[in-house]
């Protein structure tokens, strides 16, 4: 049997091609960093800026994370990690794939039982109860979560937040009593004046940065104590990444907020607390200024100045 | 500065290597055959049948006569058709959604996925002659005699309920596999995005996974449906391949239920020149109807889809 060869790579000849010109210099701005009163930022964030009004007004423990294992098939994806989670504060995972921080993340609601490979060592606690002692389906209503990529279900509007309300299958529950936490709810998320004057839209013909603000929506409806963010804008353009980072700023108030993100510059620009992981480990815990500015592992600050990721 | 070359935008097959140029000629060959014999099947059925279609052959019954001028219309087949679908697509249609609910999402035993995968497509393989034959065996029980009709201890074992629970066999594999293929396209975080809000697993399936194949759903019941009016042998060995209705009992729907009858595909078989009523005008009319029938479930399972992608979906 004959195979054909793979082409030859090319390669271009930079010294003798006629095109080939300097790169244009980089003017970074290291001096003017102080522009937003929070102190210097960091070298490679001068272009971000911390969404904040102030220092977060109220700080109540929710969840305790106790030496948090998880494992799927054996192989560890979470090692013993140890973290604190309070309202009033945006704590953010960050690290580089495969480094657990999802795994952690759905653990905090037990969304990690549905892989059957999957396998969980720890405590995790959400006001002092130990979640494995409660029920999955009343502690998912509790501790909600908003996913990668947007998933409105394939109804109205409107109906994707009642179903949340109503009993499990049910149908019931008419417009009008639905319609106060509702509306509420689509007010949090910072959507009610796209969508008031036509509720029953079909939620998957929003936009994706609508559609993912109802995720949020849908997120809050129940109350939750606790919030789940995986990721939630690396499915969108920036514009909708901005509306959603100051939302999840303003709701840090009255839920506790904890995001996973890939894009440090977004963790620098919305969180309060700020976890490093790398290959399952929690590296490093702290302020995000203190993180992002000094941090204390040689790990963190590699993966922060682009050593790797 | 050089001037920009002009290309065109898609590849042209005279810059393919020989071989391959022949490749695509026969497969534009093979394909246009194959469109001109389907164009040739229906076009001849429908233009031979509009011939001889009259509107009062759909409202007589067929009675016996020696010219075609006398053997009447085919109303008694036209609605047996219908009650065979009916009844057929009825069963078919939860049994198969549960089938294929229990394999997509839940599916465990492993083991029993498996088997229970193997069996609906062993029943999509299986002529529909022995799924007939068989039904003789089951439906001449005495147990099932309150079925079809039952004279001196024996069981006559055809009846419209006898044809149209086989016929669900022979759509439940295509409103299985649909609605498989319809839940398997949900992207998994969705699930996920419903279990999320504390919403258990037969919550999730019936108010988010359910709804969101429905198109998949309708078009497996469709394509269903199409077998079913289709299929001969089912209706000669299990409904009596009468012309008429052939009621017994006396509670009226289920007399006839209970009887024997005829579909528009036996009317079609018997009334062909090669069968034994050989009346080949009416058997024209009555295959112009059935095909029909099946062109108007063809263009149905399109609006559904259309309408389907109308909707929006997810990203995966």
């Amino acid at each position: 049997m004959e195979f054909l060869k793979p082409p030859p790579v090319r390669r271009l000849d930079l010294e003798h091609a006629p095109e080939a010109r300097e790169a244009p210099q980089r003017h970074d701005e290291h001096s003017n960093g102080n522009g937003n009163g929070n102190g210097s930022a960091p070298a490679g964030f001068t272009g971000a800026r911390r969404r904040r009004i102030g220092a977060p007004q109220v700080s109540i423990p929710r969840m305790e994370i106790d030496h948090l294992s998880v494992a799927y098939d054996g192989k560890l994806a979470v090692k013993e990690v140890e973290l604190p989670v309070r309202q009033g504060e945006v704590l953010a995972l960050i690290g580089p794939s495969g480094c657990g921080k999802t795994t952690l993340l759905r653990s905090l609601n037990r969304l990690t039982e549905l892989t059957r490979s999957a396998s969980l060592s720890g405590r995790v606690t959400l006001d002092g109860v130990d979640i494995q002692s409660m029920e999955p389906t009343a502690l998912r209503r509790r501790v909600t979560m908003v996913f990668q990529q947007p998933n409105p279900f394939p109804m109205s509007v409107f109906d994707n937040l009642a179903y949340v309300l109503r009993e499990q299958g049910s149908r019931r529950g008419s417009r009008r009593a639905l319609e106060a936490p509702v509306c509420e709810a689509l007010e949090r998320a910072g959507l009610f004046e796209e969508v008031k004057d036509d509720l029953s839209h079909p939620a998957l013909r929003l936009s994706g940065g609508q559609q993912q603000r109802l995720c949020i929506a849908r997120a809050l409806v129940a109350k939750p104590e606790v919030l789940l963010l995986d990721e939630p804008c690396s499915a969108l353009d920036p514009q909708s990444t901005e509306k959603i980072e100051e939302l999840i700023v303003k709701l840090r108030e009255d839920v506790a907020v904890v995001i996973v993100t890939h894009n440090l510059q977004q963790a620098y620009r919305v969180a309060d607390y700020v976890g490093f992981m790398y290959l399952g480990d929690l590296v490093e815990y702290g302020g995000a200024k203190k993180v992002f500015g000094k941090p204390d592992q040689g790990r963190t600050r590699d993966y922060i100045s682009g050593e790797f990721g | 500065m050089s001037t920009p070359v002009k290309y065109d935008a898609v590849e042209s097959s005279a810059a393919w290597r020989f071989s391959d140029r022949i490749g695509l000629a026969f497969c534009w060959f093979l394909g246009l055959l194959f469109c001109a014999i389907a164009a040739a099947i229906v076009i001849y059925m429908l233009v031979k049948g509009i011939q001889y279609v009259r509107p009062e052959l759909l409202t007589t019954s067929p009675t016996t006569g020696f010219t075609q001028a006398k053997t009447g219309g085919f109303l008694d087949p036209l609605i047996g058709t219908f009650i065979v679908a009916a009844i057929g697509i009825a069963i078919a249609l939860p049994l198969g959604i549960a089938i294929a609910v229990w394999l997509s999402e839940f599916g465990r035993p492993f083991a029993l996925a498996r088997v229970v995968e193997s069996t609906v497509e062993m029943i999509a393989g299986t002529p529909s002659i022995v799924l007939a034959l068989f039904g003789t065996v089951i439906f001449s029980s005495t147990a099932l005699a309150f079925l079809s009709r039952e004279s001196g201890g024996v069981v006559f074992g055809r009846s419209f309920f006898a044809a149209g629970a086989m016929l669900s066999l022979v759509a439940l594999p295509l409103v299985v596999s649909a609605t498989r293929e319809g839940l398997q396209a949900i992207p998994a975080h969705v699930r996920e995005a419903s279990y999320a809000v504390g919403k258990t697993k037969i919550a999730t399936t019936r108010r988010i996974l359910l709804p969101a194949a429905r198109p998949s759903v309708a078009t497996g019941a469709m394509l269903g449906l199409g077998r079913i009016i289709g299929d001969t042998a089912i209706i000669v060995v299990l409904l009596g391949a009468l012309q008429n209705f052939e009621p017994t009992g006396s509670v009226f729907p289920f007399d006839y239920l209970q009887g024997a009858g005829s579909t528009l595909t036996n009317y079609v078989y018997s009334n062909a020149p090669t069968g034994e009523l050989n009346n080949p005008q009416k058997a024209y009319a009555a295959a112009f109807v059935l095909l029909v029938l099946v062109l108007f479930l063809n263009a149905a399972v399109d609006v559904v889809h259309r309408r389907s992608r109308k909707a929006g979906s997810w990203n995966s």
